[in-house]
């Protein structure tokens, strides 16, 4: 039927006549095709964005990163809101941080903290008051706009400090210095006293991201946390934390830091082989495969929606070229009687839906990429487009193109040439 | 040569089947001009059909230069017709909207003889045809913009452009008025007469009838009567 590119080239040529003669018809049957195309593009593209910038902002926090927290993981990975739970001391922290026990890990940072209202003057913001030690600061890199973070002594002293995230000293302070100054936490608990406490350090400005940010918080030494503004112990007395942060001396090393705080923690809290663990352990790992898991179905699912507008698509085009083949029966009674083949008639309508759904496919592609644009233009929404999603819909343009258009090519192609002529 | 043997052909319409040729043998040589006359129903339309081989006999043999027609394929009547015969119907059966140089340049579009034909030279071949039956300046022209006698004749330019050596003529002269119809027969003659094409022509018109060289008449599916 084809057998060399001159013969193809002939194909789309007589493809594109029988196109031309109506144009009108072509280019609406074209636009289902373009919008389906176009949907596919766009929506994957936000899809793949909103998987790309989730990756990226878990990979900024460094992948050497983990995180314990109290508290059994429940099924798939997602883990009851962390600090609820109390089984996670401040002697495991220790532990965790003596090197005889997790030899691999380099940075141990505990925390201990919970939202409250945060007083100055006559401004109040809610935020979270997060009672951290002096590594906290290493573990998360930040950076001190002025003054000074939590030091060592501030948590051995029980110091009546305070460190804000640059939001929250924007939110009390407005333009001017607050070091030195005094501001007051709300007291947990319902005798409702307050805590005074003096600024001593600001963070510069983090900016957004999905994992939760300290531009908001108020950071206070951990010990002050714990016993003086909240009630940090458990039923047993001891002091606990909602998480301990641990940073493992390389990337390589994460899996092996992971095993030993496991082995660790499961010997201290005394739990035999076949009792679900009291805590948790997650690392970057794990997160990335969550939130790509759940990006993943997200964009599968965009995908199929618009997957099915292209569907609908190419049953226009099957219900176009149907029509064609009736309308234009005695044109193929004529073709036939000047020698035409069955197989060169049945080229010529396959080529037709082809084209027309190939031309769409092009058209959506560039609609599709513009779209993609303007989402991320807007700053709502990440859009990322990529090769696969493009060759994905040209391949399936031209699939529903040879699938939709075979029926009715070979309706065409099996005319009789004296009948198709008597047609009226 | 055309040679017809004992050819029946028999259509099945619906529970009824119809006796369109019963038996009929004739023979048209290379460069006989003949016209097949008959009232509607004697089995004229259905023998151009198998001359023409659009279609095949139900029994009989018939033999295209010696060659059985009979068994061939698809494919193989395609060729031939793209070949050997050139069609004039009564409704001209142009393409729409497709000027009159893509009419005559269709059947090379389907010629396969080992190679396709280039396409300039398609085109210089067409043009060729459209100016020897006189509508060199209508190329362009769609058939919305032709009188019947100029359609007429791009189907007879489109018939000959692959130099066949019949053309079959289906009441060629049916839809036009009469000096439309006279300029259609002279192109007729002259092809028969300069360029030696056999010329078959179906018609109940006995004015026509009897510019043909020979007159065959059908009744019932059986060559009647046969005047030279």
């Amino acid at each position: 039927m084809i057998a060399t590119i001159a013969d193809l080239l002939e194909n789309v040529r007589v493809a594109l006549d029988g196109l031309l003669v109506n144009k009108m018809r072509s280019a609406l049957t074209m636009l289902g095709i373009i919008i389906g195309v176009a949907a596919v593009i766009a929506l994957l593209s936000v899809g793949e964005g909103a998987q790309a910038s989730i990756t990226d902002q878990i990979n900024s926090v460094g992948t050497n990163l983990l995180f314990v927290s109290p508290g059994a993981a429940s099924m798939g990975g997602v883990r009851g809101a962390s600090g609820s739970a109390t089984t996670l001391t401040y002697a495991d922290a220790e532990a965790i941080a003596d090197p005889r026990n997790v030899p691999d890990a380099s940075v141990v940072a505990p925390q201990y903290g919970q939202s409250t209202q945060v007083i100055f003057g006559d401004t109040n913001i809610n935020g979270s008051v997060t009672g951290v030690t002096a590594e906290y600061q290493e573990a998360f890199e930040l950076e001190v706009a002025s003054g000074s973070f939590i030091a060592e002594k501030d948590v051995d002293k029980r110091a009546n400090v305070a460190v804000l995230g640059y939001q929250a000293a924007q939110d009390l302070f407005g333009g001017f210095d607050p070091i030195g100054q005094k501001i007051k936490v709300a007291l947990s608990g319902e005798n409702g006293g307050r805590v005074p406490l003096t600024v001593i350090g600001v963070l510069e400005e983090e900016g957004d991201s999905m994992m939760s940010s300290t531009d908001d918080a108020v950071f206070v030494p951990i010990s002050t946390a714990q016993t003086k503004i909240f009630s940090g112990r458990n039923a047993q007395g001891e002091l606990v934390v909602s998480q301990v942060s641990v940073v493992a001396v390389s990337d390589d090393q994460t899996a092996a830091v992971e095993d030993q705080i496991n082995a660790l923690l499961w010997s201290r809290h005394d739990l035999n082989p076949d009792e679900e663990a009291d805590f948790s352990v997650m690392n970057q790992a794990d997160m990335l495969e969550m939130a790509s898991e759940i990006t993943g179905i997200m964009t599968v699912f965009l995908g199929a929606i618009a997957g099915i507008s292209l569907l609908v698509g190419g049953i226009g085009i099957m219900n176009i070229m149907l029509v064609s083949v009736t309308e234009r029966t005695r044109e193929i009674g004529i073709r036939k009687a000047v020698g035409a083949r069955k197989a060169d008639i049945l080229t010529q309508f396959l080529m037709e839906a082809v084209v027309l759904s190939l031309l769409g496919g092009l058209l959506g592609i560039l609609l599709g990429v513009g779209l993609a644009q303007l989402v991320s233009l807007t700053g709502l929404l990440e859009s990322l487009v990529t090769l696969d999603s493009v060759l994905l819909a040209v391949g399936f343009s031209f699939a529903i193109g040879l699938f939709f258009g075979i029926y009715p090519a070979n309706q065409a192609a099996g005319m009789n040439p004296i009948e198709a002529l008597r047609y009226e | 040569m055309i040679a017809i043997e004992n050819v029946t052909k028999v259509y099945q319409m619906g529970e009824v089947e119809v006796h369109a040729l019963r038996g009929m043998s004739l023979k048209i040589e290379q460069g006989e001009w003949v016209a097949i006359m008959g009232p509607s129903g004697s089995g004229k339309s259905t023998l151009m059909h198998i001359i023409g081989c659009l279609d095949i006999p139900t029994s009989g043999v018939y033999r295209l230069d010696g060659v059985e027609v009979g068994g061939m394929d698809e494919n193989q009547l395609a060729a031939i017709r793209n070949q050997q015969i050139g069609f004039v119907f009564q409704t001209f059966n142009l393409l729409a909207r497709t000027s009159a140089l893509k009419q005559v340049m269709l059947p090379m579009q389907y010629t396969r003889d080992g190679q396709r034909i280039p396409l300039a030279e398609r085109e210089r071949r067409a043009r060729e045809s459209l100016e020897m039956v006189g509508l060199g300046d209508r190329m362009d022209h769609h058939p919305t913009e032709l009188s019947g006698g100029q359609q007429q004749r791009v189907a007879i330019a489109r018939a000959l452009v692959n130099s066949p050596a019949i053309i079959m003529a289906d009441e060629p002269t049916g839809n036009l008025d009469s000096r439309s119809g006279a300029e259609i027969m002279e192109i007729l003659q002259r092809l028969h007469e300069e360029r030696g094409i056999t010329v078959v022509m179906v018609t109940h018109d006995e004015e026509l009838g009897v510019q043909a060289e020979r007159i065959v008449r059908l009744r019932d599916g059986l060559v009647v009567d046969e005047v030279r």
